[in-house]
């Protein structure tokens, strides 16, 4: 099971702020992984529309869409920064 | 030294100054940053800022140490608040002290352009008419403001 965070508009529409999902083997990098949320529903479809604007945290750090997520204890999907 | 703090808490400019100069006879120089909220023309009565907690933290502490390192600055500062914040009120502070001034001033320009970019913090706009607004979105002119630093 992987822990999946979601912050701002993502966490809005895909309902939930987290949530432990099991991923299939086929699911490798943080582009594979938001491929494979929006097959689960609606509400990730629509979370997940524009996929290249979305940003990824493994364990608190950012990544690019195509890093490797094997290992990781918790996996974020945010929108783009706003702070300051 | 690096002073990190995330929360709803405000912040007082002189008091996190003296705290930042406390006992210290190598600081030439203080810059100090405060953000905070507009009412956007009347529009706007408050924002609502969310964060990541643990990550919000983590990522300022690397920015503050990215700043240190370049800019050779002795202490910073790194203060952000979340929860509701009416306009007129603070969202964040950056302090940046180094020996001269030039360093003081980069460094805490270059500590609040990847706070914007990288740290992860989320504005919501609510209105002054009691609707709540959208998402505020990223700007392509913070991301320059960024990239100059590259």
């Amino acid at each position: 099971m992987t822990k999946l965070v979601y912050f701002a508009w993502v966490r809005e529409r895909i309902g939930k702020g987290e949530e432990e999902i099991a991923l299939p083997d086929s699911v490798r990098t943080g582009a594979d992984l938001i491929a494979h949320l929006r097959t689960l529903g609606e509400e990730y479809a629509h979370a997940l529309e524009h996929g290249n604007v979305i940003r990824i945290a493994l364990d608190r750090e950012h990544v690019e869409h195509d890093e490797p997520i094997a290992g990781a204890r918790e996996i974020a999907l945010f929108p783009p920064m706003t702070g300051g | 030294m690096i002073a990190v703090r995330v929360g709803p808490e405000d912040f007082d400019v002189a008091a996190e100054t003296a705290r930042l100069t406390a006992g210290r006879t190598d600081i030439g120089a203080v810059v100090a940053f405060t953000g905070l909220c507009r009412n956007e023309g009347g529009r706007l009565s408050a924002l609502e800022l969310e964060h990541y907690p643990g990550m919000a933290e983590a990522e300022i502490t690397r920015i503050c140490e990215e700043a240190v390192a370049r800019f050779s600055l002795v202490a910073v500062t790194a203060i952000h608040r979340v929860g509701r914040i009416a306009p007129g009120e603070n969202i964040v502070l950056v302090l940046a002290a180094a020996p001269h001034r030039h360093a003081a001033f980069d460094g805490a320009s270059f500590v609040m352009d990847y706070l914007k970019t990288s740290a992860p913090f989320w504005k919501k706009e609510h209105f002054a008419d009691g609707t709540e607004g959208g998402w505020v979105d990223a700007k392509d002119s913070d991301d320059r403001a960024q990239e100059k630093w590259t």
